[in-house]
């Protein structure tokens, strides 16, 4: 057997496209990856700090959703703090949605979110003597038109001449930022301090109002709005449709009648404005200021939730849940293990980089060379 | 397939194993405490950035004294300037945190937030400056009076100029058109606390030699190590035989190590640490803040349930600010000299801002405001001129000094 010498050898491993897969074995496969992800995280605390892994799991669980003690209880303010930024990821992916799902890869969350940040400040600041009404409607729609505005630019070089919208709205990014900056000097609180400080710190104009007493109960209803909202829209509008059919193929969209700059142009309207959007729900419903790290990133992040969840805005949820908790848990294990931040951050990236791989595994299969077997 | 999973069986055993080979330390809350005192801090950065790292070093060296074991104070390394301050803030409170600490300018009003929120949880704003207009007498402010141990870096900087130019070891490039050594300095940005700083090192000079004129260049930003070493360069350029700083890297004196090494004739005044590890033949010393003499009083009073002060800077007279040890390079003498202004700065003989020894505009200054009450950045009550000084740090611990006084030009 040893003896025979096989000269077209088959590849010890081949992977192969799967054509479908039942859910439950998807989920499974998910499941697992997620485990084996804990795993690898324990073998590394454990050298790293000689730490029970599952007392430090038990810190990540406590830092998302508070401390177990006897008077637990679920709404506690780090349970809505993690639900607050779960909806501030959910808000940023869902706007993201339907560019991705038009294949626009609109990198440009980021500066989106701040100049709707902007919009929402400016207003606070010198309208707050308007009713509350009122001044929410000026909010809303001053943030709004202020990212769609900021996406219309890449969207018309794109439609019109077809240049590279990942690079264009990246630079957007770029001007986005250093506006706040200039903004944020032209309304630093107090002098000296090269930040805006908390703005209407005593009337709370412009603030969201608190809702059966829970500050974060507002973000909740607005973010799940907009996500009902859009899932529905690319589901089951004939506009949806028109973004999946040119995501699938401009040619195909254009015989089939569809004007596809037309198209480009108004998704991109919406990406930005709901991304504009975000950015109100970040200033008025959460910091309640603005700086350079009001996106802070989750401009960057929520294309991850966006592309794991395959664009459908209900997985976003999960998705976005999940990588707040990560992040939740990792700040909690370094205060509490008086880690550096950055032993955290590697266990959220040996988690991330689980889930993402196990998406291989899902939608390809590896074929193995069968022992004993060789042939010819 | 089978392989996969037992190599991944064999994993999850090890990781089971060593599950259970370790007894859980982290979890002693009951035994081992001497009070059921808490308290929390909050920190722009870690122990790898020199600013948080004194302030670490403060708060343990306190800790250390007041017998604070290390689970009664919870770290909260890396929190930014925006609503994860008060987050933070306010999850240390409901961890039952008597008192929490922040220590950069920037958490200050998310720190205010928190602080009318828990009104039986002290929050102290190191270096802010609101917490007497908040009217909330659970909110602090605390700063030293670094403007002293500036003043002394200045008088070290003004004995090597006078050895310099004694000695004639200057050329016609290091002094102005009227006669005047040229000063440079580095500083972060245009407001009070670096004006302040820069005044205070510049009259330091002054004190000891008299013909000094100084350009400031700022940076705007806190810690630019290339930036900073920009703008030395640019400034040694321009002749300047001194170089002070107002901002927390190595950059300035660095440059000015590697310019002395090639020949030319340049001394550094650092900030916050002792810079003789990168300039050890440019640097002269630095002026910092000794924190752990603010963190046992502060941290004390709240062991015991008695009042923070609100608005706390002490100096040379309770050991807060300091020098760090002079270089190689410093002139004959200067130890004895420093030693004599501490030690009259200590009895009040040398009060730093005397409206004798400056001038803004040619005239002597009769009158100037420390506090801002109406938000238009002009300083409008409080007449911090009085017994022929400006009274730095009285009102509020922040500095106040902004006043452009002769002799300092500013290049942006």
């Amino acid at each position: 057997m040893a003896k025979i010498t096989v000269h077209k050898k088959e590849p010890f491993l081949r992977i192969a496209k799967r054509d479908s897969m039942p859910l439950w074995q998807s989920i499974l496969i998910r499941v697992i990856s997620v485990v084996l992800a804990l795993v690898v995280c324990g073998v590394v605390i454990y050298l790293l700090i000689k730490v029970n892994p599952l007392e430090v799991y038990k810190s990540m669980v406590e830092g998302a959703f508070g401390a177990f003690k006897e008077d637990y209880k679920f709404f506690n303010r780090r349970t809505w703090i993690t639900i607050r930024d779960t909806m501030m990821l959910l808000c940023i992916a869902v706007g993201l949605a339907p560019a991705f799902k038009m294949r626009f890869w609109n990198i440009g969350a980021e500066g989106q979110i701040l100049v709707g940040g902007i919009a929402t400040a400016a207003c606070m600041i010198y309208l707050k003597d308007l009713p509350p009404a009122l001044l929410f409607i000026c909010m809303i729609v001053s943030s709004l038109v202020a990212g769609a505005l900021w996406s219309l630019l890449p969207a018309v070089f794109k439609a019109k001449w077809n240049t590279n919208e990942t690079l264009f709205t990246l630079m957007m990014n770029y001007v986005a930022i250093q506006l706040t900056s200039f903004f944020v000097a032209m309304w630093e609180n107090p002098f000296g301090s090269n930040t805006v400080g908390i703005i209407n710190p005593n009337g709370h104009e412009g603030w969201f109002p608190p809702i059966f007493g829970q500050d974060y109960l507002m973000n909740v209803i607005v973010v799940m709005t907009i996500t009902v909202g859009m899932f529905i829209y690319l589901k089951y509008s004939k506009q949806g449709y028109e973004i999946a059919v040119v995501g699938d193929s401009e040619n195909t969209a254009r015989y089939a009648g569809i004007n596809v700059k037309k198209v480009i142009i108004r998704t991109m309207l919406i990406s930005g404005a709901i991304c504009g959007l975000s950015g109100f729900v970040a200033v008025s419903g959460a910091s309640h200021t603005i700086s350079t790290s009001t996106a802070g990133g989750k401009g960057f992040t929520a294309i991850i939730v966006a592309w794991l969840a395959k664009f459908n805005t209900f997985t976003m949820i999960l998705i976005s849940l999940l990588l707040v908790f990560l992040d939740k848990g990792a700040i909690e294990i370094a205060s509490k293990y008086d880690l550096n931040d950055y032993v955290a951050s590697m266990i959220t990236g040996i988690i991330l980089f689980f889930i993402l791989g196990s998406e291989f595994f899902v939608n390809y299969r590896m074929i193995f060379r069968k022992k004993n077997k060789e042939v010819q | 397939m089978k392989k996969f999973l037992a190599l991944m069986l064999a994993i999850l055993m090890v990781a089971s194993l060593a599950a259970c080979g370790t007894t859980t330390d982290a979890t002693k809350d009951e035994a081992g405490a001497t009070s059921d005192f808490k308290m929390g801090v909050i920190l722009i950065g870690d122990e790898n950035e020199g600013y948080t790292y004194a302030h670490i070093q403060g708060i343990q060296e306190a800790a250390a004294s007041l017998g604070l074991s290390d689970d009664q104070i919870i770290w909260k390394y890396t929190i930014p300037e925006d609503e994860t301050c008060y987050d933070t803030a306010a999850d240390l409170a409901d961890q039952g945190c008597d008192l929490v600490v922040s220590n950069s300018y920037g958490h200050q009003s998310h720190m205010q937030q928190a602080a009318t929120e828990f009104p039986d949880v002290t929050f102290i704003a190191m270096t802010g400056d609101t917490a007497k207009a908040s009217g909330l007498p659970n909110f602090c402010n605390a700063f030293t009076a670094v403007y002293e141990s500036r003043f002394v870096s200045g008088v070290v900087a003004g004995m090597k100029i006078k050895e310099l130019v004694e000695a004639d070891k200057l050329s016609d490039d290091n002094f102005d058109a009227d006669g005047n050594v040229k000063v440079g300095y580095v500083g972060a940005y245009p407001y009070a606390e670096v004006k302040s700083g820069y005044t205070a090192f510049f009259l330091g000079i002054k004190s000891v030699y008299d013909k000094v004129a100084m350009s400031v260049q700022f940076t705007n930003s806190w810690f630019d190590l290339t930036k900073e070493g920009e703008t030395a360069n640019q400034l040694l350029s321009q002749g300047c035989v001194i170089i002070g700083q107002h901002a927390d890297s190595t950059g300035a004196p660095s440059a000015v190590q590697a310019a002395l090494e090639s020949g030319e004739v340049c001394y550094s005044i650092g900030y916050n640490i002792d810079m003789l590890e990168v300039a050890p033949q440019g640097a002269l010393t630095s002026a910092t803040n000794v924190w752990s003499v603010y963190y046992t009083e502060a941290i004390g009073k709240a062991m015991k349930g008695e009042e923070v002060p609100q608005n706390w800077a002490k100096g040379y007279a309770d050991g807060a600010v300091a020098i760090t040890p002079l270089g190689e390079s410093a002139a004959e003498g200067t130890q004895e000299k420093v030693d004599a202004t501490i030690a009259a700065i200590k009895a009040g003989e040398i009060h730093v801002f005397d409206t004798e020894t400056f001038t803004v505009g040619g005239k002597k200054v009769e009158s100037a405001f420390a506090t801002d009450t109406d938000g238009d950045f002009v300083p409008d009550t409080d007449e911090a001129v009085f017994d022929g000084y400006f009274h730095e740090s009285y009102f509020q611990s922040a500095p106040c000094f902004a006043l452009d006084i002769d002799g300092i030009t500013l290049l942006n």
